[in-house]
Formats: structure tokens, C-alpha cells, sequence
């Protein structure tokens, strides 16, 4: 299974020659929904899901702390 | 003749001159620091399902909780025209829950029913857009009735020389204090278990690395990857676990946890209306629990001020080790949880989000820069089911 992604993600990348985009050319790369994150409304999404599951991290949110006691 | 025409031509070049340093001028930033941005995110969460962990993997898991968090950003330029953002955040939840009123079952309505959390943060961050670099700090603070927890962050970040690549490393630090809260059956002496009285602490260290990369004009992605240790007491104490041989004891679980997830987010804006999110994570640790997260979004621009963004979240978990339900666990064991978090599940997530961003503000205010509503249900494979509906107000 890992292989498989891990052999998706180098097709993805090696096939997508990355071009140089100006700044004046990111409209699109800097638009609100493009956001390489997770946005602010997702907050207590994530808060339930870390609490309710046991996998959490990678998502560029907090990794510890807090109870998740309920 | 050609006298004019000089003139002319040197009145030109004169205006264009003038005109270039009046651009050069407009590149100067305030020193004085300004309000950014002000973000007030709240939301209302419900669950209900058969299997607490307070009452042994049986009973109501019915929980609401209603939070709400503030966020203040200011921002100034200093002297060497570098960006300084400081970052003020303030978080309030307020909860209500069936299990926890489960650990004295006699009282009516006990403390345990309710609580409020409050959790404060700070963070400043330095950005020298030209060198494409940036450095951050950060504190913040968790308070409740039977846990705190004081958390430190640090990170830097180096964007590529074409500035289509960059190298985010943060390094986090929670210390936190539980009190020991133990089922009131197994308080002063009721239990055979050298139970420890009092309080105990939990650590967590991470450090979290990311890598994002802009493809092209529509398409970036980037891959994460965080390193977590947590020391310290893992359990819950007021959680309970049943033996076979019918006995009650508090949950316990090993004094250390080791965690590596590995994501992947690749967003793609297609055409001029379509907004692709999508996201993976491969998740394990040391307690044998491994996790697959995949999700997808996707953001129609109905009009390139609102959108729709319906989404859809796969997960799917083994169980620890050390999991058994209510009645299964067998004397002699070193651990043993009946927490239904920790057993194996596959759990979907789906629901849809509005967002309105007019340029003229939201309701025609001005600094009222955007509106976003989201409802997502959550369902799992062992009965709990969840609903959440959030909102996002921006002031910019």
C-alpha cells in the first residue's frame, strides 16, 4: 500500500516538471481555498478528530497537549 | 523646432522619472504596528454512541461542546524591511458530557458534567522577504478543571532561490499536568492497584518538517512529516477497564508513545471556477496502531467572490495493542485500555461549506472581509456518530 503511494507521489512529481511561476502570476496559487493548510474554520474538526481518533499530526497543527479526555 | 521637441521628449523622461520614484516611494512599509487581521472562529459540536471509556467500552458517549477562539494579528515592517507578525490568540470551550458524569454514578449531576477550557497563545514570526526566510516563536496555555498543560514552539523556514520551494522546521514542547481523578470505586484504598494519588505529568516533544513546492501556476503540493515522543502518564485514570474475571480497574497504558505521521497535500485549481484539496496520511506508532487519512475538497466558485466547498474524509485505524472491550481482558496483562478511540475502526467524515468574500466587505462593511459556515457529519464503524457546524468570521 505505502509502495504504491510512495510510486503514485514520484509519478506525480516527476511527471509535473515544476515551472517557474513570477509573482505576478500567482493569483491562482495565492487564492483563500489553495491554502497548503488547514484552514481556520477546520479548528475544532481537527480538536474532535485527534480527541475521537488515534492517529494525529501532519497536518501542521499542534501535536500534543491537551486532554482529550471525553 | 528641435528645441521643443528636446523639451518635450525631456519632459517625458522627466514625468516618467518622476513617476518611477514615486513608485519606489510607495514600497515603503509602516513601522507602526497594525492590525492585520481578526479571525473569530466558533463551533457546536454533538456525538452520540454506545461504548465510553469511563464505563468500562459500554454506555452513553454523548458530549456537546460549544468553542469558540479569538485571533488578533498585527503586523510592521522594521528597519530592514523585514516583516515582524505577532500573533495573539485567545480559546474557550465549553463541554458537557454523559461519561464523565459516570465516574461517581451516585451523585445526580456531578462537577465532572461540565467544564470550561481556556487555552491563550502567543507567537511572533520575522519574514525577510527577500532572502525568503522567516523564524517564529511561540507560547500558549491550556487550563481545566483536572489538566494544564504549557506548550513552547519554535520554528524557521528557507524558501528556495526561485521561491518555488520551501523548508518549514518547527519544534514544539507541551508540559502538562493531569490530576488524578480515579472512578469513585476505586478511590482511598477501594482498589487493590498501587494507584498513584495527586497528579502526574505528560510530556510531548515534536518536531514537525514540511516541504511544499509550486508546480505550476495551478498546482502545489506539499509533504509533511512530524516526529512526536510523549513521556509521562498516557492514561486516563478515570477510565475504566473489566477483567474477565469480572474485577474494575483504571486503564493503563505504557509511559511511553512514539508517533511518526507522514502527509501529503497537493491542491489544484482547475479552470476558473474549481478549487481541488486533497490530503494524505500515513499514520504509526509504537503502541501497534497504524492509520490511513485520506481527504478530498473541492471549492466551486459559484462567483469569484462565493463559493461552495463540499468535502468528503476517509480514516481508518487498527487498534493498539493493548485495546480489549468491556469483559475481555484476562488478569496478568502489564496494560489494558477499553477506550474505543484506541480500537480498530473506519470512520467517514462529509459535509459542505459557503464562504463569502465580496470586495466591497460582507454586508456591505467594509473591514468585514469574510464569512465561511461549515457542517460536517462524522460517523464510525463502533456507533459514534457526530455532528459539527462551525463559522469563520474575518475582519481585515
Amino acid at each position: 500500500m505505502i509502495k504504491k503511494i510512495g510510486l503514485g507521489l514520484l509519478l506525480l512529481t516527476g511527471t509535473s516538471s515544476c515551472q517557474v511561476v513570477k509573482e505576478f502570476q500567482k493569483n491562482r496559487l495565492n487564492d483563500a481555498e489553495m491554502i497548503l493548510a488547514n484552514r481556520k474554520i477546520e479548528k475544532t474538526e481537527l480538536s474532535f478528530q485527534s480527541y475521537r481518533e488515534g492517529a494525529s499530526g501532519a497536518n501542521a497543527g499542534k501535536s500534543g497537549g491537551g486532554c482529550g479526555c471525553n | 523646432m528641435k528645441k521643443i521637441c528636446l523639451t518635450v521628449v525631456g519632459l517625458y523622461i522627466g514625468l516618467f522619472a518622476a513617476f518611477s520614484q514615486s513608485n519606489t516611494d510607495s514600497s515603503y512599509r509602516s513601522r507602526k504596528l497594525k492590525i492585520e487581521e481578526i479571525n473569530l472562529v466558533s463551533s457546536y459540536y454533538h456525538q452520540e454512541g454506545d461504548h465510553a471509556a469511563v464505563t468500562g467500552g459500554i454506555g452513553s458517549q454523548k458530549l456537546t461542546d460549544f468553542s469558540n477562539s479569538l485571533e488578533v494579528k498585527l503586523i510592521r515592517y522594521d528597519r530592514a524591511n523585514r516583516k515582524q507578525t505577532w500573533s495573539a490568540d485567545i480559546g474557550l470551550d465549553h463541554y458537557t458530557s454523559a461519561s464523565s458524569d459516570k465516574i461517581d454514578p451516585k451523585s445526580v449531576s456531578s462537577a465532572s458534567y461540565a467544564d470550561t477550557r481556556i487555552y491563550p497563545s502567543f507567537s511572533f514570526s520575522r519574514e525577510n522577504e527577500k532572502k525568503g526566510t522567516e523564524w517564529g516563536a511561540g507560547l500558549s496555555y491550556s487550563g481545566e478543571y483536572d489538566y494544564t498543560s504549557i506548550g513552547a514552539s519554535i520554528h524557521g523556514s528557507k524558501k528556495t532561490a526561485n521561491k518555488m520551494g520551501e523548508l518549514t522546521v518547527k519544534g514544539q514542547v507541551y508540559l502538562d499536568q493531569i490530576s488524578l481523578i480515579y472512578p469513585i470505586e476505586l478511590r482511598d484504598g477501594n482498589s487493590t492497584d498501587p494507584l498513584k494519588r495527586g497528579g502526574d505529568s505528560r510530556n510531548s516533544y515534536s518536531l514537525a518538517m514540511s516541504w511544499s513546492q509550486i508546480i505550476n501556476q495551478r498546482f502545489q503540493l506539499a509533504f509533511l512529516l512530524d516526529l512526536v515522543q510523549q513521556q509521562g502518564y498516557l492514561s486516563l485514570p478515570f477510565n475504566r477497564v473489566y477483567f474477565t474475571d469480572g474485577t474494575v480497574h483504571v486503564e493503563r497504558l505504557p509511559d511511553s508513545r512514539f508517533k511518526v505521521p507522514l502527509g501529503f497535500r497537493a491542491n489544484y485549481f482547475a479552470g476558473d471556477r474549481l478549487v481541488l484539496r486533497s490530503y494524505y496520511r500515513y499514520y504509526f506508532d509504537n503502541w501497534g496502531l497504524t492509520a490511513h487519512t485520506a481527504s478530498l475538497e473541492t471549492s466551486v466558485k459559484i462567483s469569484p467572490f462565493f463559493s461552495v466547498s463540499p468535502f468528503y474524509r476517509f480514516y481508518q485505524q487498527t487498534g493498539v495493542d493493548y485495546f480489549e472491550p468491556y469483559l475481555t481482558h484476562t488478569p496478568g496483562k502489564d496494560f489494558y485500555t477499553s477506550n474505543f478511540d484506541l480500537s480498530k475502526f473506519t470512520s467517514h467524515f462529509f459535509g459542505s461549506g459557503i464562504r463569502l468574500a465580496p470586495p466591497k466587505g460582507v454586508f456591505g462593511i467594509q473591514h468585514f472581509n469574510s464569512l465561511e459556515l461549515r457542517y460536517g457529519h462524522y460517523s464510525r464503524s463502533n456507533t459514534l456518530q457526530s455532528n459539527i457546524v462551525s463559522v469563520h468570521l474575518k475582519w481585515k
